[in-house]
């Protein structure tokens, strides 16, 4: 079962990762898993388990670019994350180190600390009896998650996501 | 087909006519790096891609601006292996503590020019846009696979178009404007989006920048000032820029949406914590008491900005108890403020100068804020924690009502203090 992580709009990456907790701030980047929501939501990083999922309202990684921040997720394991809307950049790098993202608006539908099971493949979510299909991301996406993030990805077929061929 | 700039230089960059909506893959002009996250982008180039050579040292820009002069071992440690990497890679656009903040140096040097596509490890590159190019935020994996192969991979962005009418009433600035769009379209009102800046040919290129840079507060891709008018050519004639045929606003292009401002409406704004839309009109906040003014950033710490504030606090003295930080956002800045007497001004009334750089902007050092501290600042983004505590309040204003407020002790605009 995954533990539901509730959270409010416009969550940006200080919330997520504040600067002074960056790897270039640190000894070790490995100390970067003890850091998610060190200040915004101190009881997330000592409880989440693998596979638990963030819920959140719009807008959710705004601010800075640093990967940091999806990537102190991703040490986690964090499952997925389903928020009606991304900021961008945070989409991208997200999506760069293969964290299942889903653009779906389950705030109301959940609550935080509830127990669920999902399928991050398929984007099926059950949760107290009720099946919940998330909308499937574009196939360029979905490319990328299959290869285990962008580096694989490239690393594999010598070309960005998306293109008939290579360059 | 006519185009938005962000489709005519992202076709460019691809070799093949974009319109937004398409995915594409594109040629990078420039790739601008900083310190904070230099570590990441190296280790991903060399450990993950296994790539050894960057793929064009003369078109990658490395600045020490996050943590400058660095302010633990861990800090110059880094830096130490990231001076050795910029040498064994034979970098030459290198720039070291002191010099300033990535996007204004790329502008000052010229490196930046119109109608590049530039990737920066940084969300406000988007302040590239100041000089009409294509400038970009990407975290660290999109970097490293941007200085291992010399392109990346965008979707064309809509455009969200800002028709400014009229010029600005005393002691209003582009820094209004930018929170009143904030304000208007809200934080994530332009996101996956291109915002283009049209009426605005008066404009110096601080202000510019200061438009450019808060393009990403709104969640923007690019954002853009046609590089056109008196402002421009101020910037561009000493630096010989050319403008290529191919980049102008072309009559017919497609933009998303369309927010009209005139600035004979617009008055003195505030960003009011924690949130950068969160944006009141500043003479209705009321008397609120705060403990540092930051005049500084990307956004607002140009000599210009320096400048305008100093002519408010000349001859004046801060209030009791208050702290005034001024940090340039590049030496070029500081030099010109140091010719002008606009230094001796800043100084006389009471400020404290720190290193060109980001400064506390991220939180980490040349002043954070303890809990329940207020600390208005001319930057950009005011989240919660950003500039030190959590339980510290940040807003975000024009410079020169950060002058005003240093003066007041209390959020105050130009007009409280001359009355």
């Amino acid at each position: 079962m995954a533990r539901i992580w509730m959270f409010d709009a416009n969550i940006n990456t200080d919330q997520i990762v504040p600067g002074r907790y960056a790897p270039y701030m640190l000894k070790e980047e490995s100390a970067l898993r003890q850091y998610p929501f060190i200040e915004a939501r101190p009881d997330f990083a000592p409880n989440a388990q693998p596979g638990d999922l963030i819920v959140a309202g719009p807008n959710f990684g705004c601010g800075s670019s640093r990967e940091y921040a999806p990537l102190a997720l991703k040490m986690v394991g964090i499952g997925a994350i389903i928020a009606p809307l991304f900021a961008r950049i945070f989409y991208r790098n997200a999506l760069n180190l293969g964290i299942p993202l889903f653009e779906a608006d389950l705030t109301g539908t959940l609550h935080d600390g509830q127990l669920v099971e999902f399928d991050a493949a398929s984007g099926c979510l059950i949760a107290a009896g009720q099946t919940i299909q998330l909308p499937p991301p574009p196939a360029f996406v979905r490319e990328v998650w299959a290869a285990g993030g962008i580096v694989p990805f490239y690393r594999q077929h010598g070309r960005f996501p998306g293109q008939g061929a290579a360059e | 087909m006519a185009q938005t700039l962000a489709e005519q230089i992202l076709s460019h960059a691809a070799g093949h006519a974009a319109t937004a909506g398409d995915n594409v893959v594109v040629a990078v002009d420039l790739a601008m790096m900083h310190d904070s996250i230099s570590p990441s982008i190296i280790n991903v180039l060399h450990n993950e891609l296994g790539s050894n050579q960057v793929w064009d040292p003369d078109r990658i820009a490395v600045v020490v601006d996050h943590v400058a002069p660095a302010a633990t071992v861990q800090n110059a440690e880094h830096q130490a292996n990231l001076r050795a990497w910029v040498r064994r890679q034979r970098i030459r656009h290198f720039f070291d503590v002191g010099r300033g903040i990535s996007h204004p140096v790329l502008v000052e040097e010229g490196l930046a020019r119109p109608g590049m596509l530039i990737v920066g490890s940084d969300s406000h590159s988007t302040g590239y846009g100041a000089v009409g190019a294509f400038g970009t935020g990407m975290g660290s994996t999109d970097m490293a696979l941007a200085l291992a192969t010399g392109h990346t991979w965008l979707r064309v962005p809509e455009t969200v178009r800002i028709l400014v009418r009229g010029s600005f009433r005393p002691g209003v600035s582009a820094k209004d404007l930018g929170l009143r769009v904030a304000r208007t379209i809200g934080a994530d009102g332009a996101t996956y989006r291109s915002v283009e800046w049209h009426g605005l040919d008066a404009l110096n290129i601080a202000d510019r920048m200061t438009l450019a840079t808060l393009s990403i507060e709104v969640g923007a891709k690019a954002g853009l000032i046609p590089p056109t008018g008196p402002g421009w050519d101020a910037h561009a004639t000493p630096r010989n820029l050319q403008v290529p045929p191919w980049l102008r606003v072309e009559a017919g292009a497609r933009y998303e949406r369309t927010i009209d401002i005139d600035l004979a409406d617009l008055g003195p704004q505030i960003s009011v914590p924690h949130q950068v839309d969160r944006v009141v009109d500043l003479a209705d906040l009321g008397r609120v008491a705060v403990d540092v003014v930051y005049i500084g950033t990307c956004t607002n710490g140009h000599h210009d900005h320096m400048a305008a504030a100093a002519r408010i606090l000349a001859g004046r003295r801060i209030a009791p108890g208050m702290r005034l930080l001024v940090v340039p956002t590049s030496s070029e800045a500081l030099l010109q403020a140091t010719n002008d007497g606009t230094l001796a001004t800043l100084l006389a009334a009471g400020a404290t100068i720190g290193t060109p750089g980001c400064g506390a902007c991220i939180g980490r050092h040349m002043g954070v804020l303890a809990p329940g501290e207020f600390g208005p600042c001319t930057g950009s983004g005011n989240f919660r924690g950003r500039g030190g505590s959590r339980e510290a309040r940040l807003s975000r204003g024009s410079p020169e009502a950060a002058a005003a407020t240093a003066i007041a002790g209390y959020i105050a605009h130009p007009a409280d203090i001359t009355a």
